[in-house]
């Protein structure tokens, strides 16, 4: 006990961790009916440390080339101690966290916890869920099986059917014309490097501006008066409760690995036809689904540019949402945003369940 | 002396507790690191046991000339000298690892990395290496020229 002490002393010494325990000490968590939504953001974080040290790890082993990849990944499912382990585990994580950052997203949405003054906080939470599909969407070439291949196929032709860019974007994604061991090498390069620097970034911007803002309160709350509030220390009593769901989630996971380990599947033959019921991750198949139903040609306008235009306004109003809905932000109630947000929920659902047993 | 009692029971459940938390926390964690651990550790890999080599043909090495071999997967120098006579060492330096070479002006086994030298027995004659190198065996079978271990 004297060595930490000491130890804290010194530290103390030269950075005055004084004012942080003091700001960890004043810091508050509200406690009201929604208080549960409060953890989506620690689990989606929790999922992200998961996924950056079982990555490292897989890092270790796998060999990011067309000739090797497939292989690699055969050793660390068979050779390497507890291989198997680690990638189910980042595959399960991966889901796992777009599924938290979804229910994040719309819990802080419905709550229009990103008004006036968490405008930032809500931008900058948003890239890193667009950032979390491009994690996805890259993550799944690398084991450079026949449903990686062609999903990516077929997610980079989409990216094409893009109006202007388009074109531009899908030779840059697929590092040529067609998918081929290029993509491989360019999609590692974005899944290991890229991307998690940009993530990390947001992140760091994300999490400082929570604690400097602290935890946003429903509007209805924000209305009771300071007697009337109930709050719950952040240290140590809410941090106890994050950790404890950390450790259920380990295991949830854990226990997702072993009994549903992820497979490997037919190594990608670039001359091969694409396998029956081949469909996308479960988080893009939304969009997939909805891409069948419009007609191939609507007025002049081919029909798969039209959807993926409209996606894109609602992805771009999604994000700007804190600067449009300014009712929310004077504290009054919005009815607007709840109608739109459940359209969403719905629409995704529906969507989702129909691409699933189609 | 009741009350002492009964807070004396209180402590002992209180450690029990404490006991339990601790130990499972601990055995999560081992849960946890173990398989980490474990996974750091690279898998053997079959090596393929070489006893021999073949190189080529006699008339196709050059007097005074050096050149490094692939045994399994390690380097072994087959050396020719001036005179003609056939030697093979193991071309990993004694001192740290690096792969030396022939020097035909000086006639001997150089190691670039930090000047160590080898004559043509195998001998350290100059530098850090602490100790000669391995030698091998030279067999000529008619024409052909293989390196084998030295039993």
């Amino acid at each position: 006990m004297n060595i930490i002490k000491n130890l804290y002393n010194w530290i103390d010494e030269r950075v005055k961790l004084e004012d942080l325990v003091n700001f960890l000490g004043k810091k508050y968590v509200p406690v009201h009916r929604n208080s549960v939504w409060y953890y989506f953001g620690g689990v989606s974080l929790f999922f992200f440390i998961i996924q950056v040290v079982t990555g490292i790890l897989l890092l270790f082993y796998y060999k990011g080339s067309a000739d090797l990849a497939f292989e690699s990944i055969q050793f660390i499912m068979s050779k390497v101690q507890f291989g198997w382990l680690i990638r189910s585990i980042h595959s399960w994580a991966a889901n796992l966290f777009i599924l938290a950052a979804f229910i994040h997203m719309f819990s802080v949405y419905f709550e229009k916890s990103y008004r006036k003054p968490r405008e930032i906080t809500w931008v900058t939470g948003m890239l890193m869920f667009f950032l979390a599909l491009g994690f996805g969407f890259s993550g799944y070439l690398l084991p450079w099986n026949e449903l990686a291949f062609f999903a990516t196929k077929v997610g980079t032709d989409i990216a094409g059917a893009v109006p202007l860019i388009g074109e531009t974007l899908k030779i840059f994604l697929r590092g040529g014309e067609e998918v081929t061991g290029a993509t491989l090498s360019r999609l590692f390069g974005f899944h290991v490097a890229l991307l998690p620097g940009i993530f990390t970034a947001l992140l760091t911007i994300h999490l400082l501006l929570v604690q400097r803002q602290g935890m946003s309160e429903p509007l209805r709350v924000e209305a009771l008066k300071q007697s009337e509030k109930k709050t719950m220390p952040f240290f140590p009593n809410f941090l106890l409760r994050d950790l404890l769901l950390w450790l259920l989630i380990l295991n949830v996971l854990a226990i997702l690995a072993v009994f549903f380990p992820s497979e490997l599947g037919r190594k990608a033959d670039l001359f091969a036809s694409a396998p029956a019921g081949i469909k996308p991750e479960w988080y893009f198949l939304f969009m997939f689904q909805t891409l069948k139903y419009i007609p191939a040609h609507l007025l002049i306008f081919e029909g798969e540019v039209v959807g993926i235009l409209l996606f894109m306004v609602a992805g771009v109003l999604w994000l700007l949402v804190p600067f449009w809905d300014t009712k929310s932000s004077k504290g009054q109630q919005n009815r607007l945003i709840n109608y739109l947000g459940l359209f969403a929920v719905i629409f995704i659902i529906v969507l989702t369940i129909l691409g699933w047993i189609a | 002396m009741n009350n002492s009692s009964s807070s004396q029971k209180q402590n002992n459940r209180r450690d029990f507790l404490k006991y339990l938390l601790t130990g499972g926390l601990l055995g999560f964690a081992s849960a946890v690191i173990y398989p980490l651990i474990a996974y750091l550790k690279p898998p053997k890999q079959r090596e393929v046991e070489v006893s021999s080599v073949k190189v080529g043909k006699l008339s196709e090495i050059e007097k005074n000339s050096g050149r490094i071999i692939r045994f399994g997967n390690k380097p072994v120098i087959l050396v020719r000298t001036a005179a003609g006579d056939l030697r093979a060492f193991s071309a990993t330096c004694t001192h740290l690892d690096c792969t030396v070479q022939f020097k035909s002006d000086q006639s001997i086994l150089w190691c670039a990395c930090h000047n160590g030298k080898y004559d043509l027995n195998g001998r350290n004659i100059s530098g850090p290496p602490p100790r000669p190198l391995d030698s091998f065996r030279v067999v000529i079978q008619g024409e052909e020229v293989l390196i084998s271990k030295n039993v």
